[in-house]
């Protein structure tokens, strides 16, 4: 049962590359939704309130990320950024895309939720004499966020599902390091599986907790 | 893909069985890195006997993942029917089939179609990672022409362009069929 060539023992000998990609897999999508939030935000604020120049480049950025696969957005930000004189190593040029491509999901999503708030709201706060900053921070921006969450909780598990496109250009996360277990015992169903698993707990885990905050914030009714 | 529409219907039975197994198949497949998903199939099927060439594992295995984004898709649409419907068809005298066919399934299409144009338009771009596994499409063309010439920056650029046109051109005629399928009124 524990030999060589049985599954437990493979297991354990690779527990530690298995374990080391896993962490890498975690920091990068962790990395990616946070940085991808930050910009994503700024995408979103500009375009709802930006002026019409500044909102027509974000839409021209949006639109061109959204309309490329994400594949080949890490694959170009591999290749192209060493060859403008940008020498990042794999993990950043693959952190980048997957930056970028979070910012403008997040940026619509903003905007959806921003859009989808009735008009009213903005009227009624001018009405008892709020500025706009006091408008977005105490009337918008609370409804807005709720509006957005469950999108946002989607892109989280899509960039932890897209850190998996960081393995073709060599970053050593939980799938390029289950290819080499398997390329060296040739266990490609279990292993696979294996991996599979894992990401579906991670996925499994940020949707159920997204589902709870969900409960949490939602209104009283 | 009609497995989706089987599983949307499963979803919403009766039946909790049912329900169990197409929520558990939605479940594991949306929580799943497609590039995994694809890894597995192409490598781990023929270990079954199962022989297929890596454009037909390619397909299979995207359409076993649209599968179940679709359901999604669907499921949302045939609970945002309203429960008269079904009931009005079985009172003009069909059967529970021919409502479903007839009735449900015209009126659940047109509701589902914003959702199902978006999801269209992302599994076009998922067909990106099958130069993972070597099927020579745009992506894996565009890598080999940038490894042979070195004109990195031409390469990338019109092969991200090409996909942005595509995705405008099947948006614009996904809003086109909308236009078209939609009663007038």
């Amino acid at each position: 049962m524990f030999e060589q060539g049985d599954f437990p023992y493979e297991l354990w000998v690779s527990r530690w590359a298995i374990l080391q990609g896993l962490g890498t897999t975690v920091l990068v999508s962790a990395l990616a939704i946070v940085l991808g939030t930050i910009l994503g935000t700024f995408v979103g604020l500009v375009l709802v309130y930006g002026r019409w120049v500044s909102r027509f480049l974000v839409r021209i950025y949006v639109d061109f990320v959204r309309g490329t696969p994400v594949f080949v957005l890490v694959l170009a930000s591999f290749y192209l950024l060493s060859q403008i004189g940008i020498q990042l190593t794999a993990f950043q040029a693959g952190l980048l895309a997957l930056v970028i491509f979070c910012s403008t999901h997040v940026g619509e999503n903003l905007r959806g939720a921003l859009l989808s708030l009735p008009r009213g709201q903005t009227e009624a706060a001018k009405a008892i004499g709020l500025t706009f900053p006091q408008i977005f921070a105490y009337v918008l921006a609370p409804q807005a966020l709720r509006q957005a969450l469950p999108a946002w909780v989607n892109t989280a598990t899509e960039m932890v599902k897209a850190s998996t496109l960081l393995s073709v250009i060599g970053v050593l996360e939980l799938l390029l390091v289950t290819k080499q277990i398997i390329s060296r015992n040739f266990m490609s169903l279990e292993f696979y599986f294996l991996a599979g698993l894992i990401y579906f707990l991670i996925d499994y885990a940020i949707e159920r907790a997204g589902k709870a905050v969900e409960r949490r914030v939602a209104l009283p009714s | 893909m009609l497995d989706c529409l089987v599983a949307a219907f499963a979803m919403n039975s009766k039946h909790a069985y049912w329900r169990r197994i197409a929520a558990c198949y939605v479940t594991a497949i949306r929580n799943t890195p497609l590039l995994v998903l694809i890894l597995f199939s192409y490598f781990v099927l023929p270990r079954f006997g199962i022989r297929i060439g890596k454009i037909e594992s390619f397909v299979l295995t995207l359409s076993i993942y649209a599968g179940a984004y679709l359901t999604e898709v669907f499921r949302g649409a045939l609970l945002a029917l309203p429960g008269g419907l079904r009931e009005a068809g079985l009172a003009i005298g069909l059967t529970e089939w021919q409502t479903k066919v007839w009735i449900i399934i015209p009126i659940m299409l047109r509701n589902a179609f914003p959702a199902l144009g978006n999801n269209f338009i992302s599994l076009f771009k998922d067909t990106s990672l099958a130069a993972a596994i070597a099927v020579p499409e745009l992506t894996f063309y565009a890598r080999q022409i940038n490894v042979n010439t070195f004109r990195v920056i031409e390469t990338w650029l019109v092969a991200s362009l090409m996909y942005v046109a595509a995705c405008y051109i099947i948006a614009a005629g996904l809003r086109l069929l909308e236009r078209r399928l939609a009663i007038p009124h």
